[in-house]
Parts: C-alpha cells; structure tokens; sequence
C-alpha cells in the first residue's frame, strides 16, 4: 500500500446517495457512460454481460396491490476500505491490478496489469466489476466521441468505476499549478455527481468535515450495503424508509440497519 | 553420443528446472498478455486542447441547456449548463447522450430520393440542386392547378423561428395545413382559451407550491422539462411538500410521491370533480378570487335568458364523494381528506397530462384540473399555474399574399381545427391520417415533414402509414433516419442537433418565458444543410411574392434579424428570459366577462346533458376483457427521436430482453390468464396484435396490461431499431366530443399464452 503524501491528509473519498430523491432516471449511468469511455453493444439487456460501472438496481418492498412499494438504488463501485484496506478485491488480485490507496481512499484498476483471472470479481459482493468478454467496437465514427481522459479496455481485463480518479488527477494538477496543495470539494467531483438532475448524489472526503459528505453520512438514515460482510464501502445511502433501508443487508427482527457495523 | 536411459532422464530433468528457473516462460507470458492487449483495433483516443461550448439541446422537448466538452474538435461528452433556467446544470439522460446521436451511423449524410416502394427504406443520393428543384417543381405544380391547400407542414411545436419558417411557407403559399403534433400543451392551450379566453401557454410555478396533485402526470417520468422536474421533485423532498399522485400504477412519480392513491383509469376528471365538491361544501375555496375574479361559479344566464346552473350546483349536484369513489375506485374518505389539505395549503396547485404528455387527454379533464385552481385561487400566483404569453419576439411583417395565397388560405383544415365544430383547437394533427384515409384523393398532395415523425409517435401507426402511401409526395428534412423519413420521397436533411444555430423557446412547464440558443458545437458532418436555409432557398425558387416574403440571405441572418439586440446576449450567456409579470387577477383575464369562466360556453351545454362519464375506451369487453395502458418511462424516449446507444443500454432487463418487450399485469391478472412471469404471450386490441413476454408486477391494477412507450422502433441504428413493440400500434385515437383532442388513455385487450 502506497504511503500516504507527507503534505497532505490522508482522504477517504466517498458518496452518499439519498434514496428519496433519486428517480431512478439512469442519468448517472449515462454519464458514468460518456464520461470512462464504455462500450456498447447491440444487445445489451442481457445485465451479466453489460458494462455498467454505475447502475441503478431497482428495489421492491414486495407487498400486494395497492401497498407495493418501489425505490431506484444505484450502485458504483463501493470503494471498500476493509480492515485497514484489504477491501475484498484487493486482497484476492494475484497481479496487483487494483490497490487501495490510503490517500484517497480509492480503489484503483489497472488494466494493463489484469490478466482476466477474475478472482476480484469473484470476491466483491457488489457485483460492481465487469470482465470484457469481447474488444469493444465503435461503430465508425463513432470512436470520434472517445475521451483521452481513460484509456479504452480491451478484451480479456476486468473494469471498474474509479470515481472518476482521472477526474482528481486533473484537479490535483489544477491545484499544483495554481500552487496550492489541496483539491476543494467542488474541484473534483465525479460524473455521476456532476449529472444527477435530482441532485442526489454528494461526493467529497468523508474525513472532511468541510465537506458535504461528512456531515449527511451521520444521517439517523444512513446505512450501507452488506455491512456485516465488514466491507466497510465508502458510499453511503440515505432513506427515510424502512424497508429500503433493511434492503440493504440480511437483518434479523430487532436489529436496525446501520449500526451492525461500526462506522469508520 | 550415445543417449542412454540415465542421460536421457537427466536431460529431461535438466529442461524442467531450466525453465522454472529462467525468466523466459514468465517473460512469455507477460509478453503474450501485453499483445493479446495491444491489438491494433482498440482505439487510442487522441489527446488535445480540451474547451467548451454551450449551447441547448433539442433532442427532446425539455430544453435542456448544455455544455459539451470538446478535444481538438471532436466533441466528447454533453454536461448540463449551469444557471441555464429549469435544467440548471442538469440534462436528462436522452440529452447526455447527445454525441451518439451527432456522430451515429443514423446520421442522414446526403440528400436522398425514393428508389424503392414506400417505406421499403431504399434510397439514391442525389445532389442539393435536384433536391431542391423537384421539391420546387412539385409545388409550382400544385400551386398552378389551385391547389395550394393540399399543401400540408408537420412539425413537432409551433414556437421557435424554424416552425414559424414553415408556417410563413404555407402562408403565403395558401395552405392552411400547418400542423404541430398532439400534446398535453394542446389541452392546455384550449383551457386557457375558454377559461380564461387567452392565448397562452401554461407556465407551473412548481418550486413555490406546497401541495401537488398529480393526476396521472409522470412528474419524474418526462412531464415538462425533465431536468427541473428532478430538481422541483428533490426541493419538495428537503421541504417537505406533500405530492400526491393519481394513477391506477405504481409509477416512478407514484413511487416518489408522498402518497399514491390508486385509481381506475379514465376517471381523473370525476375524482377532480370530487375533490371540487369537498371544497365547495366546506366552504374551503378562496372567497376573494371566486366571488370577485371567476364567473358562473354560480347560476348564470345564457343569450337565450335561461338560466343555467352554476358550476357550484352542478358540482354539488353531481360529484357527492360517494358517487365518486364508486367510480373512480378512491375510497370517499380519502377523497375528503386530500380535499381539505389540497384547499388549506398556501400555494396548492392540481396538475394534468397523462404520463410524458403524448396524449392530450379530453378537456373535461384539463377543466376540472383547472377548475381546482380556479377554486382555490392560485392562478397568476406565487405557486400557481401562470398563463404565460406565447413566444412573440418573432416580430416578422405580415406577408404580403396574392390571390392563391388568400383562396387557399380561407379553406378550411383539413384536421379539423378551428372549424366550428373545434373552434379553440390549432392542431388536430391525429385526425389527419383518417381524413387521407376516408378521401377519394388525399386532400394532402405534398406534406413537408420537419422535426416530427407522425408515423411513429400518431396513435394507430397501421392507419398513419395507409394515409402516407396516400400523399403524393412527402418531403422529409429529418437528419437521423426514422420512421417518417422512410415512407418520403425526398429528404433534405438538416444538420444534426449539436451543428447548427437555432432559437428554443419556451421549456415545457417553466413559469417564467425563456429563449435559448442552440449553437453549432462542430461543424456539419456531411452534406447536410440548415432546414431554415432550405426552406428560404425553397420560397425564393418559388419566385414571386413568396421569394419576398423570404427577405433573408440565409437562415442565420434570419435569427440574427428577428432576435435582434437580444442576439448578443444570447450568444454570450446561451439564453433571453424577455421581462415578464403577471398582470394582476382584475387584468388577468380576456374572457368577454374579463374573469375566470368557471363554465365556458360551449362546453356549458355539452356537459349538462351528459355530465362528465369517464372516456370509454375502444373495444368490445367480451373479446378484449383487459384494458392495455401506455406508461411512460424516463430510460425510454418515447419522441420522435429514439434512445441513443448508452441510453438503451440503461433499460431494465424487466422492460426489454434481447428484442422483447415486457408487458406489465398484475399477478392476479396474469393467474387468471395461465401466466407467468417471463413468458411470451400475445398482446391484442382492436388495433392489432403483438408478440410480448410479460413481467408480473404487483404496483399495477389489475385488469390492466401496462405496455411502455418508446419501443418499436422501426428505423434508425442497430441498437435501438426492431426492440420491443410501438404501443402506438396497438392503440387508436378515441375523439374528445368537444375539443377534437384525442382523449384515449387506453384500449381494450387480451393477453394470452403465446
């Protein structure tokens, strides 16, 4: 693991997605789309085999007519810390593709490195990595849209959401130009953020109690998902309601979703 | 040598450890990985300046303003335009997605003429000038036979300097024929006019309300411009502004509001009435408004000197929340209940237009919506629904028309609208294709076609497509291919949506009036040309006092001209809001009484024989004993144009699998039919039929088969063409008696096993 940087403060950038608001449009997804250079092919409603680095999972209460209930979850990637950062993909790479960078906090993927085991896919209970099963094509012309920002994948490595880490490269030389040392909150924010209409992504270091993030992720509301696995993922969700809450993890009657792990 | 056994194994043994011990197998591998990685076809996407430009999309009717990125001049990825009104930094997912459809291979490149039958979609390239002189030469034709009128224009909205284009065309070219296609605007529209005699356009000042009814509206699902709606739907989140919605199916909007209140479908309209009777007996309504600005809220006399009841008694007579809830399926104690929070909020304001709004509904509807309004006094008001002004900065002189012009202009539409059977409506566009359809020649011998695609989005696709083999001669200016433009003779295509320069007035629904900019983000692909260009250079080739009613070199002097000293300012900030302030309510209104007419007149005597009953849908119950509804879904676009590439990608595996579209049933509803979920099965109506897989739901009413719009598309890229079925082929217009608007919202059908 990379040490920290001695003049900055260790961050540990995350989201918290309010539940209430989001409406499930998949703006997110279409940005997260744009933004990292995905590919898309002709069918892509078979889910197991399309790249979605952010995709929204729709939720039910599962009650009868008229007391059904539904609620859009979205879901990048968690950006687990783990125990002192072995996140579960990390520990499990055998080629160091992808780390957990104590400085950001960001789980990073190489693609060069990857060799396609896909044991890291196998290890993350998110389902938030993807494997190319196939080289992407653009059709032609198409490949004019391609952002240098991210490189393109090609058939045979495992892909993920970064937060947009490209993103907090271009704003941390913005800063080192500028002859600061230190990224502001709105200075790196990632696509999805940048796109929700319903504005219910927040995204900023959760070490930070200048920031956003700090501040909602205490909400009485707030859980995260499978946090008894002892993941410990850095996003965050907000919802008033109950069952969507208890959505999140298997619980047992008296127990109230939230507070089975410790927050970090 | 010779090799014996021991040698032979030691040798062997020798290989083995030297490869295990040299780097060579695991420089190999390493190597084998870096090549199988570095194929010549993964695309190295090329770095360079990195700028942008902002500009307003026109991809959907939102108005979404935008900035896209740009490397070099390849535009990368569309974000939302900060402080641009209503979207404010935000775009809906259609317009993120903008690029795909820039540079697509569905991009039209060249003009091109029919070669095949119709709608078989085989094209030649032809040049600008051939284009444009057939197009020419068919016209004068007409023109000289007397027959200007046969000249029909579809496009998707009246407002903006580009249809006004094409409404001059016909103008001085004596055709009355200028159609926009149905929305729930157009019902609106027809309220303002009978109710408040104005020609206006609704404006929802929806960020100041504190109490939405929703009756039907997909209020996250595409109603009005999506990006604000988002915004308004998460500030009534933070303050904590009740929304109740209407609607017989859990929708997104349903799900988001803070109550859902099921309800049988078709019957907004009474329960609106109900929740008017509530207010009424309980005195709840807003005394200064309905006493000082409104009239026939009480009894009135007609021109004969009759007296006709008021629109309190009618009410009071009629809508008891008892016989209320036995039609419309709400329980009459909810109905009294959400009656007096919606009367004792501040700023409480009652919304229609089924879904995204592709379909009018009847005005009975929009009448008791509005009424609710009117009784709780929140028109022209902080909160409230606003009668904005329509677009008037096109301030263009009044052509001068000649002799043809006037003859063909004084015939009556061929759509009926403004006749005296439909005097308050402007388009009647889905009355056309019956209209082609029920003439021994079709009344419309040339129909120009721009930024509308009637053949897919008019309901009962099968008749739309019998009515286009009918025309003569349709000129499509589309510059993706679709539906439309497969079944023209000729396309002239436009510039894509990011390389041209065009005015947008007007976002759907904003309460304050707005004009933006979209402006060139590259330059034109192909061999395309401005529709405003082609239809100035059309009436110059016409000569005569249509070239001079067409004084502009070119389009962008056009806009330059009628924007005027606004021009500067929209190309520096992307956008005009021109001053605007309510008039006051003793100003507010043009009726002959100068008031809120709670009854208008014609409308009067239609209703009090007949009262309001919920709009029958077609179809026998015996053969059909469902009823399918359209939903609207916001992954879906469900306009003229399609879903790009990355939103396709976005539909739910429960909406669409591989080229099949799901159709949502309630699981009592599937029981009864021998079905389950994932199955194919066949969907008919009297329309038609469908092959369909069927996603058991729990959120709808049973009874009912929920079928998603947008699907179906029958022209355009790989990714969206051939997915799924188009509703609209399954579902006919159903006439509202008074407005001529199409006032279905379903159609009776079947669903079987396949």
């Amino acid at each position: 693991m990379k040490k920290a940087a001695d003049h900055t403060k260790p961050k540990r950038y995350g989201m918290v997605i309010d539940l209430d608001k989001c409406t499930g449009c998949g703006a997110c997804m279409v940005a997260c789309f744009a933004e990292n250079n995905i590919p898309f092919k002709k069918d892509e409603s078979e889910k197991l085999l399309s790249i979605t680095w952010m995709r929204v999972y729709k939720l039910s209460n599962k009650k009868k007519y008229p007391d059904t209930d539904i609620c859009y979850l979205p879901r990048p990637c968690m950006h687990c810390e783990g125990h002192e950062g072995h996140s579960p993909c990390v520990s499990v790479c055998p080629a160091t593709v992808t780390d957990y960078s104590t400085e950001t906090g960001i789980v990073s993927q190489i693609y060069t490195r990857c060799f396609g085991c896909r044991y890291c896919m196998a290890a993350c209970p998110y389902h938030a990595r993807y494997f190319n099963w196939w080289d992407p094509v653009w059709p032609k012309g198409m490949e004019k849209m391609l952002s240098p920002d991210v490189s393109v994948r090609m058939r045979g490595v495992v892909e993920k959401c970064s937060f947009c880490y490209h993103r907090y490269q271009r704003a941390k030389d913005k800063a080192y130009v500028e002859g600061r040392t230190d990224v502001e909150e709105e200075e790196y924010q990632t696509a999805c953020t940048q796109a929700c209409p319903a504005r219910a992504i927040t995204f900023g270091d959760l070490n930070n109690p200048k920031h956003k993030v700090y501040e909602l992720k205490q909400d009485p509301h707030a859980f995260r998902l499978l946090e008894r696995l002892g993941t410990n993922p850095k996003v965050y969700y907000v919802s008033s309601r109950e069952w969507v809450r208890k959505s999140g993890d298997n619980y047992l009657k008296h127990e109230e979703p939230g507070h089975i792990a410790t927050k970090h | 040598m010779k090799i014996d056994r021991r040698s032979f194994l030691s040798l062997g043994l020798g290989v083995a450890a030297g490869s295990v011990l040299s780097p060579l197998p695991w420089k190999l591998t390493d190597d084998l990985s870096i090549w199988t990685q570095t194929w010549p076809w993964t695309p190295v996407p090329k770095d360079g300046a990195v700028h942008y430009v902002h500009s307003v999309s026109t991809l959907c009717s939102g108005g979404c303003g935008i900035q896209v990125r740009k490397v070099d001049d390849r535009a990368i990825k569309i974000e939302g335009m900060e402080g641009y009104p209503g979207s404010d930094g935000k775009a809906c997912n259609q317009c993120l997605a903008g690029i795909q459809k820039l540079y697509g291979p569905d991009h039209i490149q060249t003009p091109l003429k029919r070669v095949g039958n119709r709608g078989e979609g085989r094209f030649a390239p032809i040049s600008w000038d051939e284009a444009m002189s057939m197009v020419a030469e068919q016209l004068k034709k007409l023109r000289t036979e007397g027959k200007s009128q046969t000249l029909g224009c579809v496009v998707e909205r009246e407002y903006g300097t580009i249809p006004q284009l094409f409404k001059r065309f016909a103008k001085v070219y004596g055709s009355p024929n200028f159609m926009t296609m149905p929305s729930y605007l157009d019902g609106y529209e027809q309220i303002f006019k009978i109710m408040q005699g104005e020609e206006a356009i609704p404006g929802f000042d929806l960020e100041n309300a504190d109490y939405i009814l929703s009756f039907g509206s997909g209020l996250v699902e595409g109603w009005g411009s999506a990006p604000r709606m988002f915004q308004a739907n998460s500030l009534w989140k933070e303050k904590g502004v009740p929304v109740v919605q209407f609607e017989p199916r859990l929708s997104n909007t349903a799900a988001k509001a803070t109550q859902w209140v099921p309800i049988n479908p078709g019957a907004e309209a009474i329960l609106a009435l109900g929740l008017a009777h509530v207010i009424i007996k309980e005195n709840l309504f807003h005394y200064d408004f309905v006493n000082r600005y409104s009239a026939r809220f009480e009894a009135w006399e007609d021109g004969q000197g009759t007296e006709q009841k008021g629109f309190k008694d009618r009410v009071l007579d009629r809508y008891d929340p008892r016989y209320v809830s036995r039609v419309t399926g709400v329980p009459s104690s909810q109905i009294e209940k959400i009656a007096r929070e919606f009367a004792k909020a501040e700023s409480p304001i009652a919304l229609c237009g089924r879904g995204a709004g592709h379909t009018p509904g009847a005005i009975f509807e929009f009448h008791a919506v509005h009424a609710l309004n009117g009784l709780v006094g929140n028109i022209n008001r902080k909160g409230g629904v606003w009668a904005l002004p329509k677009p008037d900065y096109i301030a263009w002189p009044e052509p001068a028309l000649d002799e043809v012009a006037k003859k063909g202009g004084d015939t009556p539409r061929v759509d009926g609208a403004g006749t005296e059977t439909y005097p308050a409506a402007s388009s009647l566009t889905h009355r056309l294709p019956a209209m082609i359809n029920d003439a021994e020649e079709s009344p419309i011998q040339v129909l120009l076609v721009h930024g509308a695609n009637p053949c897919y989005c008019l309901p009962d696709t099968e008749t739309v497509r019998a009515a286009f083999e009918k025309i003569p001669c349709i000129v499509s200016f589309a510059s993706h291919m679709d539906e439309t433009a497969l079944m023209a003779d000729l396309i002239l295509p436009d510039h894509g949506h990011l390389e041209k320069y065009q005015d947008v007035p007007a976002p759907e629904g904003l309460s304050v009036p707005v004009i933006g900019l979209a402006r060139p983000v590259v330059a034109p692909l192909y061999d395309t040309r401005h529709v405003g260009d082609t239809v100035i250079q059309l009436a110059k080739a016409m000569g005569g006092g249509m070239a001079d009613s067409f004084p502009w070199k070119n389009y962008e002097e056009c806009l330059r001209k009628t924007l005027g000293q606004h021009w500067k300012t929209m190309e520096e900030k992307g956008w005009f809001s021109p001053d605007f302030s309510g008039p006051d309510w003793n100003e507010a209104f043009e009726t002959p009484t100068r008031n809120f007419v709670f009854i208008p007149e014609r409308y009067g005597k239609d209703t009090e024989e007949a009262g309001v009953s919920p709009i029958e849908v077609e179809g026998d119950p015996i053969t059909f004993p469902m009823v399918m509804i359209p939903f609207d879904h916001v992954r879906i676009a469900a306009g003229p144009v399609g879903n790009a590439p990355f939103v396709m990608k976005t539909i739910e595996d429960t909406l669409l699998r591989d080229k099949d579209i799901f159709v949502q049933v309630h699981p009592k509803t599937a029981g009864k039919a021998g079905l389950e979920e994932g199955v194919l099965a066949v969907l008919s109506t009297p329309k038609g039929s469908a092959k369909v897989r069927v996603h058991v739901y729990d959120g709808i009413q049973p009874g009912l088969v929920a079928v998603p719009r947008g699907l179906g598309r029958g022209s355009g890229d790989e990714f969206m063409a051939d997915k799924g079925v188009n509703v609209n082929r399954l579902i006919g217009p159903v006439e509202d008696p008074v407005s001529g608007l199409n006032a279905a919202w379903g159609i009776r059908a079947n669903l079987t096993i396949a």
